[in-house]
């Protein structure tokens, strides 16, 4: 066998690999979200197979397409989120196990493919011509604009931290050679600026303005049924799986399968730490406006992210 | 089938569609989704999009103005998707039925699968009821 084709080969498996590591872990995020959210109010819950359950459904269901709807965007929609979140989720997954084989700017090519689902998804509700969609979707485009400065300040201290290395690969192994990116004050601070964004990324109380159920009832997803309702929602479980995992490599020292299993249960208990936090912010928090959420990201967040820069420049 | 069909008996969206209630069953159904009968333990969901419903839940005695509304909401459900009567207006115009703008009992409108009477009915009664739907339907497939 010649050597492209092994290297097709190897691809394809870590996509595959990829797609159903996410789509697993994902679920079970997301079922995570609901059992814990329904102890915190004092009920029991779904059953721990309630995501499946609810992606076969939909898979089943007709798909509607709405009169006056762009029917191509609005069905491939989908299908960019989903495959956007997919090739992120194989590109981590290959960078945690050959830390030394990834090419130079590949976490440049991770940030802009996890801004994809987003606009996948503000493309779709635009496309299905609902005055509720749009709504959403002008909402979306602005918590993206929001919290994109401040994610980018955070990526920026990590690569400090790390000899400014935009290698995913050299980002891992600097911190297992010195010690994590979050163990520094600027690296503690852009770790919990991420942490803030992650909610935002993945759209969950207090920043869900794009889909508050309440006032646009679904917002983006208002037109969506069936199918394509299910690709949309796998693509957010998928990215309560890869998200977390993109801060764990870049502020945690990622994950380390060389190592003893102390290492590989310790990065488990990192994730579900990360989940549990993103969780308990959904359950105390109420919803915001977008204008407060754009003062909240470029008031508050983004200066103290500008802070936590020249912390790392200064070597704090 | 068995599959999809089991699949949406564990997973069953609701859609709250009020046909001219008098608010009563309206908040009947928003206490059976309250933590304390806790309905997501079957899967069970309040959502705000017809496009995503599994059961519609219609309140109300349906008169010349909200049938035709009904009609057209309930048709923009993607299939397949339960129609459940709650309350008696809506099961049977209760004391509305001689009133000048032409009540008239929800499956003279559209196909109901289940009924449940009371003014207001309890969420208890309601939770029998859905669970009396999910067993009908299985059952049918069995035979």
């Amino acid at each position: 066998m010649n050597a492209a084709l092994v290297n097709v080969l190897e691809a394809a498996g870590f996509v595959v690999a990829g797609f159903v590591v996410a789509a697993v872990v994902g679920m079970f995020a997301h079922w995570f979200d609901r059992k814990i959210t329904a102890r915190v109010q004092w009920r029991v819950g779904p059953p721990f197979f309630q995501p499946v359950y609810d992606f076969v459904k939909l898979l089943g269901k007709e798909v509607v397409i709405p009169e006056g709807a762009s029917r191509a965007l609005f069905l491939s929609a989908p299908l960019f989120g989903l495959a956007a979140v997919t090739v992120v989720t194989a590109m981590l997954l290959r960078t945690i196990i050959f830390p030394d084989q990834t090419f130079l700017g590949d976490l440049i090519v991770v940030i802009y493919l996890l801004t994809i689902p987003s606009q996948a998804l503000v493309l779709g509700a635009f496309a299905s011509a609902n005055p509720f969609a749009s709504i959403g979707g002008s909402r979306e485009v602005k918590l993206m604009l929001s919290y994109e400065l401040p994610f980018i300040l955070a990526i920026v201290v990590a690569i400090i931290r790390t000899d400014g290395s935009i290698r995913l690969g050299e980002i891992i192994q600097a911190q297992t050679v010195v010690r994590p990116v979050v163990a520094s004050f600027s690296g503690a601070i852009a770790f919990v600026i991420s942490l803030l964004v992650l909610q935002a990324k993945l759209a969950k109380v207090p920043f869900d303005a794009p889909e508050a159920e309440t006032e646009i009832m679904g917002g983006v997803y208002i037109e969506y049924s069936g199918a394509a309702l299910a690709l949309f929602k796998l693509t957010n479980w998928m990215m309560q799986f890869t998200v977390p995992l993109f801060l764990i490599i870049l502020f945690l020292g990622g994950i380390d399968f060389r190592d003893s299993w102390l290492s590989v249960m310790w990065a488990v208990l990192e994730y579900l730490g990360i989940l549990l936090f993103m969780v308990l912010i959904r359950n105390t928090n109420p919803r915001l406006r977008i204008d407060q959420v754009m003062k909240f990201f470029w008031g508050i967040v983004t200066p103290f992210g500008v802070l936590a820069v020249v912390l790392a420049l200064l070597g704090l | 089938m068995s599959l999809k069909l089991k699949a949406l008996t564990k997973s069953i969206w609701v859609f709250h569609l009020a046909a001219a209630p008098c608010n009563n069953c309206d908040i009947e159904i928003l206490d059976a989704l309250t933590p304390k009968f806790d309905l997501e333990r079957f899967g069970i969901q309040l959502v705000g999009s017809v496009r995503h419903a599994d059961a519609i839940l219609v309140t109300g005695s349906m008169n010349r103005k909200s049938a035709e509304r009904l009609k057209r909401v309930i048709s923009q459900a993607p299939k397949p998707c339960f129609v459940i009567a709650i309350g008696n207006c809506s099961c049977s115009t209760e004391m509305f039925g001689k009133s000048y703008n032409e009540t008239q009992p929800l499956d003279s409108v559209v196909p109901v699968d289940a009924y449940i009477m009371g003014c207001p009915p309890k969420p208890e009664a309601m939770i029998q009821g859905v669970v009396a739907l999910i067993q009908s339907k299985l059952a049918a497939v069995k035979k």
